[in-house]
């Protein structure tokens, strides 16, 4: 138990690391908009639109795309990258690619139907595209059903090709020489057996834990490579989405549900070792706690991911809004150690949730001789 | 919590489930399995082999020990049979003393005998000797004493003195 609070406190830590960089970003951006003030006062539109255009640069950076852009001006309306094939299922299937949209700027004609990119999402249209918006400026058009090949799951896919990759080598090297890991095996077969004998082991139990330890190990190394892969100039966020979070910490909950045995749901509905009007306040709160795992899980990946990503693109946007030399060396000095600090996060989140996904399904295996 | 849910991309999830658990499929078929398993074959192999290196340790350290025990047994027979045989010198040693003191005494014994004989034999002959002579004298002796018929008849009547008391 003493493990699973330690996490806690680590990944609070963390956040209050994560929230005092963004907290100093903001002080310094306030002390630069006052400086900037007193030397520049004729222009404060000029700057207030760089500012806007650094903010809606990063909510498009961290929010998932139809488009793989390495770099894009949204003023001039040229794009670095390549666009993304599109699946939406709306009387049937449609597959185009979306460079049809033209980032926002024409409507797709896909089999007689059209659609309309707006604000990062696809509405079905008349042939003019005509979007009816309502009073809080949100199209009211129907949005058909979007299996898209997003930026997300382009990125999910490389990264699952990258650990396929990495580890099939590694199987095929034991083989090849004998059972000695070659390569960059050398470095992750460490992790694998740390998985093993310090996260699964202990956790679950050296009874069963060998069912777990194909989730685990996947669960970990994606979270971990996905974590790295936003990291890079790509700037691709997978975990940084809640959506991605929601179905690995999902799958969480199902195998700890489908596993859990006896014990489980009577440490939940009639906790043992406690007088019975505890018990009846206990069963509601142990109930709750049960959805509430997976949810925390979800949470935590996400907000820190995203949390991390902002942070590093604020002070990088730090970098145009001062453009001196002080600030500019200070912005980028701040954005290289946060970037480091983020190398650390990337595998620190990946060991937590998957550490917390052990403690889970030990709690729903654990059998009733082990009293606690 | 609005913005979240509106957010939410349902596509990106359902891919997201979808290539997640074809990954998890495939590594563990082609990845964590056969990686596990060679690991754990190592792992067995090192603590069989550690164990081997115990066994051969061991084995040695009795072996040693075995030599050891064989050298201290042997040494001990050594010292056993020297003693011994310092033991049977010693008792030669004093048996022949004892046997020559023993021969000594029995040869004294012996010439003391003999010389004792010797002179028993010499005083026997010396007497009969000196009887043969006092019986050659007094023969003579006899002889002339007894050759006119007056000196026996004096011998007669002295010894007639000497024997009337």
């Amino acid at each position: 138990m003493h493990k699973f609070y330690s996490h806690y406190y680590l990944s609070d830590m963390q956040k209050n690391i994560l929230r005092n960089f963004l907290l100093i970003s903001v002080f310094l951006l306030s002390l630069n908009s006052y400086s900037q003030h007193e030397t520049d006062p004729q222009k404060p539109e000029a700057k207030k639109d760089l500012k806007t255009k650094i903010k809606e640069d990063i909510r498009h950076h961290v929010k998932d795309s139809y488009y793989f852009d390495f770099n894009a001006d949204s003023e001039t309306g040229v794009y670095h990258g390549f666009s993304l094939p599109v699946i939406l299922i709306d009387n049937g299937l449609h597959v185009f690619m979306s460079s049809k949209f033209d980032h926002g700027k024409k409507v797709a004609e896909v089999n007689g139907n059209y659609y309309k990119l707006y604000h990062n999402k696809i509405y079905k249209t008349d042939a003019s595209g005509t979007l009816s918006l309502n009073e809080h400026l949100h199209p009211t058009n129907a949005k058909p059903l979007d299996f898209s090949i997003t930026k997300g799951v382009f990125g999910i896919l490389i990264v699952s090709l990258i650990i396929f990759l990495i580890f099939s080598n590694l199987a095929k090297s034991y083989a090849k020489n004998g059972a000695i890991p070659t390569g960059v095996g050398r470095f992750f077969e460490p992790l694998v057996i740390y998985i093993r004998d310090e996260v699964a082991i202990p956790s679950i139990g050296e009874k069963k834990y060998k069912r777990y330890m194909p989730f685990l190990l996947t669960v970990f190394f994606f979270i971990w490579f996905s974590n790295l892969i936003g990291i890079t100039p790509f700037g691709m966020n997978i975990t940084g989405n809640l959506a991605v979070t929601a179905a690995l910490a999902i799958l969480t909950f199902l195998i700890t549900q489908f596993s859990s045995n006896k014990n489980y749901w009577k440490h939940i509905f009639w906790m043992p070792g406690v007088p019975v009007p505890m018990k009846i306040i206990l069963a509601p709160i142990e109930l709750l706690g049960v959805f509430i795992k997976p949810f925390a899980l979800m949470m935590r990946l996400y907000a820190n991911i995203f949390a991390g990503h902002i942070v590093i693109y604020s002070i990088l946007g730090l970098l145009f809004v001062f453009k001196s030399y002080i600030g500019g060396t200070l912005s980028f000095g701040l954005a290289l150690v946060i970037s480091i600090l983020e190398l650390l996060v990337a595998i620190l989140q990946a060991y937590i949730f998957t550490m917390l996904s052990a403690l889970y399904f030990g709690f729903a295996t654990e059998e009733h001789s082990e009293e606690h | 919590m609005e913005k979240l849910i509106n957010d939410f991309s349902y596509g990106l999830f359902f891919w997201q489930t979808l290539l997640f658990i074809a990954l998890l499929l495939l590594l563990r078929k082609f990845a964590w399995k056969p990686i596990l398993d060679a690991v754990s074959e190592r792992e067995e192999g090192i603590k069989d082999a550690l164990g081997e290196a115990e066994k051969a340790r061991k084995e040695m350290h009795n072996l040693k020990s075995a030599n050891e025990q064989i050298l201290k047994e042997a040494r001990a027979e050594r010292e056993l049979l020297l003693k011994d045989a310092r033991d049977i010198k010693n008792k030669m040693i004093t048996d022949a003393k004892d046997e020559a003191q023993e021969q000594a005494t029995k040869m004294i014994a012996q010439a003391r005998e003999s010389i004792s004989n010797e002179k028993q034999a010499a005083i026997i002959e010396l007497k009969n000797q000196v009887a043969e002579l006092s019986i050659g004298i007094a023969k003579k002796v006899v002889q002339q004493e007894l050759s006119s018929e007056e000196k026996q008849t004096a011998l007669i009547e002295k010894m007639l003195k000497d024997l009337s008391l």
